[in-house]
């Protein structure tokens, strides 16, 4: 009987880490608390900057999958212990495992947008976030609720529940600029004859091609980039979205209608996480997000051998630096199981 | 607009308000502006509700006022209010309640800032003893009136003789609420439903039958703002405040306005008339503005009181139409009749607002 890896969370990160630990010939238990594997990637309709589908990333993570790997869904963790050499991992349905390591791929969840009381989110039909936005896209269902201003209006908002002390994250998102500028491309894509504005703080553009797509959104499409925060969203009486901003770079305040109001929801520690976190007695860090032994050369490793960390559960990041994790803390994880 | 949305929100904005024996504190201004509003609050929780309500005489400012105009250093705001406290502590009471917003919102700001600096808090004790031999213990419970009345919108609706809706078709009247600045954007969590969709007054008209309408400048300043109205020549800026409002919330054709700010009723009230005579333009039907009160007016018009007796005379906007719509009665020909019948005189009748007089 070979060694044996229980990975906890089963989006992007934990369905790499284990179809890499797979690959290498390393039994591994994948479990997940939904129904379905997949993570926030399942409802997301295309990735930045290339416009992969994410259907498509998902299913090319788990064309890796081999017999080495059982994935076990629906299953909420509610022990983890260390016992002596190894690891016993109980679920609340009775359901329980030892394993020689653990990875803990439990990822993020979204900002509650209806925290930010001023946007209106939750109240005004036509304020959504850029998560509602993807499964609309998915969905090919209609952009906005009851009828619309012509030519239609749409505005993002940068840094929804991200650098934001009011809310208590001071961290940023890092993929919600790039998100925003893919998403008003596909929304003039859509609506050529569309306004669209993007409301931002500084644009973030660190990945490659990020900065061309936002040139590229600028010139080919024209999207207006305004620097300015959203001070607060009412809807009118034919229900168009009335905004609050301020323009910093020309000094003025500005108000403006809108037939869609999309927030760009930043990435908070899950739940799940922090009762891990708990759990193991691991040291908790003011952002909420798992704090790794050292964040530049042991970014996979915690303070307790042979528990790991990957993906989003660190702290942000997009799709692809989350697979390149997850890589990385399979290989960590084979090489303790070596030693 | 998703009603669920809202109520969310105001479940995670509620407050505890004490349930009798209050130490009330009147405001500057309100006895001028309206001044049967704060009566009729005094005799609906002694006469109507049986509570018992202390109104203290000797009470000065809370200097808010001034605080805000950058006139008085808050050291002396602080110790102000410390001998208001200390009015409360020797009457025997412990629950305040400050009929002003601005006073509600100064007894917070400072309450917190003595939380959060006990050695503050020591400096004030000793400036106030030095100063007047005083000692005073904080409020177990401070409320502002407006959230005594909401606490006990259901027992007046319960002995109301009249609803807030239109009794020829039936349709619910359409209600305006305006809530003054200081009342939670400062302290949302001290607010009922908080600061950005505060429920205080909007439970009153839900509670009295009425239809809330939420309109794109409904949190915007109503134009008092100190700084905008006392500096004489920032008032422009305080007519325009006051005029974005209405002519936001004019496409829902308002039946009434609700505030529960000493200010707010007021430049509500009287800049529609400045309006009409600047601008020839009224904000209601047929030359109509729309009629604005205070919740403890509205509170006793659905009880029956005496239109005249609660000080409606005062409005600048007649409020004749209003009373008109829900069938409550009136005798124009006492409105500009004082208390012992004598002739008080006609005020000018403005150009363009409809005046009613016998």
């Amino acid at each position: 009987m070979g060694k044996h890896v229980v990975v906890i969370g089963a989006g992007p990160a934990g369905l790499e880490a284990s179809a890499s630990l797979a690959k290498m010939g390393i039994r591994v238990t994948l479990v997940e608390k939904d129904e379905i594997a997949g993570g926030h990637l399942k409802k997301w309709h295309s990735l930045f900057p290339a416009s992969l589908p994410g259907n498509e990333a998902l299913n090319a993570i788990t064309k890796g999958f081999n017999e080495y790997v059982t994935l076990k869904t629906d299953i909420k963790i509610t022990g983890l212990e260390v016992v002596n050499d190894y690891f016993t991992v109980s679920g609340h349905n009775g359901w329980q495992e030892k394993a020689d390591a653990v990875i803990l791929t439990t990822g993020y969840q979204l900002f509650d947008a209806r925290r930010k009381e001023e946007y209106g989110y939750g109240i005004y039909e036509n304020v959504i976030t850029s998560a509602d936005l993807e499964e609309i896209f998915a969905s090919g269902k209609p952009l906005f609720k009851g009828h619309t201003m012509k030519p239609e209006r749409v505005g993002f908002v940068h840094c929804v529940g991200s650098r934001d002390e009011k809310v208590n994250n001071l961290h940023c998102s890092k993929v919600c600029c790039i998100t925003a500028v893919k998403q008003a491309i596909e929304v003039k894509q859509l609506l050529p004859e569309a306004e669209v504005f993007c409301f931002y703080m500084d644009l973030r553009m660190f990945g490659r091609h990020y900065e061309e797509l936002y040139k590229e959104a600028q010139e080919k499409y024209n999207i207006q980039f305004i620097r300015g925060r959203l001070s607060e969203s009412t809807e009118d009486h034919d229900g168009n979205i009335v905004l609050k901003v301020e323009d910093t770079l020309l000094g003025k305040p500005l108000r403006l209608k809108a037939s869609l109001l999309v927030l760009m929801v930043g990435m908070e520690a899950a739940t799940g996480a922090k009762t891990l976190t708990a759990m193991l007695g691991l040291k908790e860090v003011s952002d909420g997000f798992i704090q790794p032994v050292e964040e530049t050369l042991k970014s996979n490793y915690t303070e307790i051998p042979g528990i790991f960390v990957a993906g989003t559960c660190t702290g942000p990041k997009s799709v692809a630096d989350t697979l390149a994790d997850a890589r990385s803390a399979a290989l960590a994880v084979a090489e303790y199981l070596k030693s | 607009m998703r009603l669920e949305g809202k109520r969310l929100i105001w479940q995670d904005y509620q407050k505890e308000i004490a349930d009798d024996h209050y130490f009330y504190a009147r405001s500057c201004i309100r006895q001028t502006f309206f001044p049967g509003a704060e009566a009729v609050f005094v005799k609906i929780l002694k006469d109507e509700l049986g509570k018992d309500i202390y109104d203290e005489q000797h009470h000065t400012s809370c200097t808010g006022i001034g605080y805000h105009s950058d006139v008085v250093p808050f050291d002396t705001t602080m110790t102000v209010v410390a001998r208001q406290f200390a009015l409360m502590t020797a009457a025997g009471y412990e629950n305040y309640a400050a009929s002003c917003v601005t006073s509600f919102g100064l007894y917070t700001e400072i309450l917190d800032t003595w939380h959060h600096s006990p050695e503050t808090e020591a400096r004030v004790r000793e400036f106030l003893f030095k100063a007047t031999g005083r000692e005073f213990k904080k409020p177990q419970n401070l409320a502002h009136a407006s959230d005594i009345i909401y606490k006990f919108r259901h027992q007046i609706a319960a002995k109301a003789k009249y609803k807030l809706v239109d009794k020829n078709t039936g349709r619910p009247l359409r209600v305006v609420e305006h809530i003054g600045c200081h009342y939670s954007k400062m302290f949302p969590h001290k607010g009922i439903g908080g600061a950005e969709y505060p429920y205080v007054l909007a439970g009153m008209i839900d509670a009295w039958g009425g239809e809330v309408i939420d309109y794109p400048e409904r949190r915007h300043c109503c134009g008092f703002g100190f700084r905008q109205y006392l500096v004489q020549a920032n008032r422009g800026f305080s007519l325009s405040c006051s005029k974005k409002k209405f002519d936001s919330m004019e496409p829902y054709e308002p039946d009434m306005i609700i505030t529960n700010c000493p200010g707010c009723p007021m430049f509500l009230d009287r800049w529609q008339y400045a309006l009409s005579e600047m601008e020839g333009k009224t904000y209601g039907k047929n030359d109509h503005g729309i009629p604005v009160f205070t919740y403890e007016e509205v509170a006793g018009l659905i009880m029956g009181y005496d239109p005249w007796e609660i000080g409606l005379q005062v409005h600048q906007v007649p409020a004749e139409p209003l009373m008109d719509k829900i069938g409550i009665p009136y005798d124009a020909s006492r409105k500009f009749k004082g208390k012992n019948g004598e002739d008080l005189g006609i005020p000018k009748v403005p150009s363009y607002l409809k005046f009613y007089t016998d």
